[in-house]
């Protein structure tokens, strides 16, 4: 379970305030979504969580099951479950895929304090997954991310998050220049995944991912804060009536 | 009248130097090439701080009569490449010592120590020895190779004359304190011949190292060298290389560790599709490391490929120094020149200092270069870290990654992965420190 209790955060170095007190329960097995027009501080929320540096929290706090995250290293975070899927993964040139899926796996196994997993084992892990997602032998022995299209990406994301099978998932426009069966492709791949014991934050800009991945909670973000809670619905509404209505009406 | 100061000083340090060597007996041939050399140093005169390409890296240790003191590190590099197969020589403070080293005898290759060869009155090392070394002089003058050519009585000199059976490994041990020692290797590559030479060591707590190679027609040469870990030793390495057509020379240099480091390569195609390859990796911590890696190539004929790549990593106060130059002459068309020198550098008080230089004198050519110093990628070490890498690992992982470039030049998977474990080994022992 998610918790996140009127938190304020701005930019450790202008001081410009990015959340205004926001507060967010996320259950576990449930997926909630967050909408909300850009700059509202969606993806500001997703670094927050998962530790980025540059923010500073300067009231609130934020846990998962019991844990305080603010109070952790981002691996630490990682190793406890939880897990974002970047709205911009990054390059990193030098580093193959492989590589780096099996040590982030085996790193977290050893913040577990589990053992590593063979190299076999782990051949055999990741070609399953990555053949749900259609990624191909060529896009796993490249550098992380490098030379992989917008869709690439975001696949590439799902498979890390299908690899490490963390109990809080962020996902932050991870439909972002996807095309239909690219979204599709994701959707399936979030969709295989959902369990009692895993809970999901999309944050989406734009309904039509939430066509795929059924939210059973939508919020709505507008400058830092959360100013409307409601079911499905809600995002549909958002579809017909776009942002500004809707955030007249709480005004 | 008064010679002026930089004159006068580099004359009094290189009469200094002079007097407290004596020209080694040989045979007729080494006695020509030495003398001849001995000439070339005092006509030069030794590195002085004010010399064009001596401005980063001060040469005076490298120049004092007396070496300075250095320790001696354990456990030495003979481990480096012991499990590949092949035939080792073992240098022990600089002295061939066979009966440490395996038989030279192996197909394709011809192998004698310098000792012997300079002893005989004729032998085909004339050609080559000092005879590349001299050629390098100009336009840039490498007085310290010269001093090598002079002195220098240990080495192997190597024929090739088919595809070597094996790769030769060069062991540099270090053994005793304070060794001053100069190391001469030629390697002649005849016609479509093929060596791997690899060297690994310190060798001594002062080194001059010189290696001659010729590559002749279609030939191949690649060389893969890792400096020693002791940390106050000091080395000044000259590589000559004379290439002819379609001849492939590749080069590759792992410095970790090492009060001074001094590499100069100095290349020269001669013949047409022809490529040539030099790539060193270094990695450096503390103040007392200074890492100085100077490149000369010339492009004197038509359709030949360079490629320059080095890569540093910087910590504590560490130096890195690049002077890579890229020289094509008039005839030389169809050039294809890359040069890339990089720094990472991991704390503020680290310094890399690049001379990346293009001298083209054709109007058919493809060159680029580029030469950047910078942080490690906070958002690549975040990425990782969100993925459960803790910051230690992900910071090693960003750093192979900086230097994978480099690590790429070596063409043996085997020896490369030799390599990169020693790199792995290095940041590992550095860990949270
Ligand atoms: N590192 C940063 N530097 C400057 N401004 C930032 C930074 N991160 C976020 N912001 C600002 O914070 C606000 C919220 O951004 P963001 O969280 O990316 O919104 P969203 O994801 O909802 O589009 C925006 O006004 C954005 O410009
Ligand atoms: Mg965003």
């Amino acid at each position: 379970m998610l918790e996140i209790r009127n938190l304020h955060v701005e930019l450790a170095e202008e001081g410009k305030k990015i959340l205004k007190g926001v507060d967010l329960t996320v259950e576990d097995g449930k997926v909630h979504a967050i909408m909300g027009p850009n700059g509202s501080g969606k993806s500001t929320l997703s670094y927050v969580l998962s530790g980025r540096d540059g923010y500073e929290v300067t009231k609130g706090s934020a846990s998962m099951d019991g844990q305080d995250l603010l109070d952790m290293e981002p691996e630490e975070r990682a190793a406890a479950g939880l897990f974002l899927a970047f709205q911009y993964p990054v390059e990193i040139p030098g580093v193959g895929n492989m590589t780096f899926l099996r040590t982030a796996l085996n790193a977290q196994r050893k913040l577990r304090g589990e053992d590593e997993i063979s190299s076999a084992d782990f051949l055999k892990l990741i070609r399953e997954k990555a053949k749900a997602l259609k990624i191909d032998a060529d896009m796993l022995k490249r550098p992380v991310n490098v030379g992989f299209s917008g869709g690439e990406k975001k696949r590439n994301e799902i498979l890390q998050m299908a690899l490490l099978e963390p109990k809080m998932c962020i996902l932050d426009e991870t439909d972002s220049g996807l095309d239909v069966d690219a979204m599709k492709l994701v959707a399936e791949g979030v969709n295989a995944l959902r369990s009692e014991g895993r809970s999901f934050l999309v944050i989406t800009h734009y309904q039509r991912l939430l066509d795929h991945i059924k939210p059973d909670v939508v919020h709505i973000m507008a400058d830092g804060r959360i100013v409307k809670t409601g079911g499905p619905e809600l995002a549909l509404e958002v579809e017909h009536e776009g942002y500004a209505d809707i955030l007249a009406e709480e005004a | 009248m008064a010679l002026p100061q930089k004159k006068q000083q580099k004359s009094d340090a290189t009469a200094a130097r002079l007097s407290a060597l004596n020209l080694p007996e040989g045979g007729a041939w080494a006695r020509e090439a030495r003398g001849a050399a001995k000439a070339r140093v005092e006509a030069m005169g030794l590195p002085h701080p004010r010399d064009e390409y001596w401005k980063y890296t001060r040469p005076e240790t490298l120049v004092a009569p007396q070496a300075p003191k250095a320790a001696t590190f354990a456990p030495y590099e003979s481990a480096v490449f012991g499990d590949i197969d092949r035939v080792n020589l073992v240098f022990v403070d600089g002295v061939f010592d066979p009966a440490r080293s395996d038989d030279p005898a192996i197909g394709g290759v011809e192998i004698e120590p310098l000792a012997g060869v300079a002893a005989k009155d004729i032998h085909w090392a004339r050609d080559l020895y000092g005879v590349l070394e001299a050629r390098g002089q100009a336009p840039v003058e490498r007085p310290l190779a010269a001093l090598n050519t002079a002195y220098a009585t240990e080495g192997v000199v190597i024929r090739v004359t088919g595809k070597a059976a094996k790769p030769v490994n060069l062991s540099y041990l270090q053994e005793a304190l304070d060794t001053d020692v100069m190391i001469h290797n030629l390697v002649k590559v005849e016609a479509g011949a093929d060596l791997t030479l690899l060297e690994n060591g310190p060798a001594a707590g002062r080194l001059s190292k010189v290696l001659e190679v010729e590559v002749a027609d279609g030939g191949a040469f690649h060389h893969v060298r890792t400096q020693g870990r002791a940390h106050e030793r000091r080395a000044a390495t000259h590589i000559f290389a004379r290439l002819g057509k379609e001849s492939t020379f590749k080069s590759f240099t792992l410095t970790v560790n090492g009060a001074l480091t001094r590499n100069e390569a100095v290349i020269e195609f001669t013949g047409d599709d022809a490529v040539a390859h030099v790539a060193g990796a270094c990695l450096g911590d503390g103040k007392d490391f200074h890492h100085d890696d100077t490149v000369f190539i010339t492009h004197d004929a038509v359709n030949c490929e360079s490629r320059q790549v080095f890569k540093k990593v910087l910590r504590n106060g560490a130096v890195g120094v690049f002077q890579g130059k890229i020289l094509v002459t008039p005839v030389a068309q169809k050039t294809d020149g890359y040069q890339i020198s990089q720094s990472l550098l991991l704390d503020e008080d680290s310094q890399f200092l690049a001379k990346p230089e293009l001298e083209i004198y054709a109007d058919d050519v493809a060159c680029s270069h580029g030469s950047t110093s910078g942080a490690i990628d906070e958002e690549g070490l975040f990425y990782l870290r969100s993925r459960g890498v803790p910051k230690a690992e992900a910071t090693d992982l960003m750093v192979i990654a900086f230097v994978a470039e480099a690590l790429e030049e070596i063409e043996d998977p085997v020896i490369a992965a030799d390599v990169l474990s020693r790199l792995e080994g290095w940041l590992h022992r550095r860990r949270n420190g």
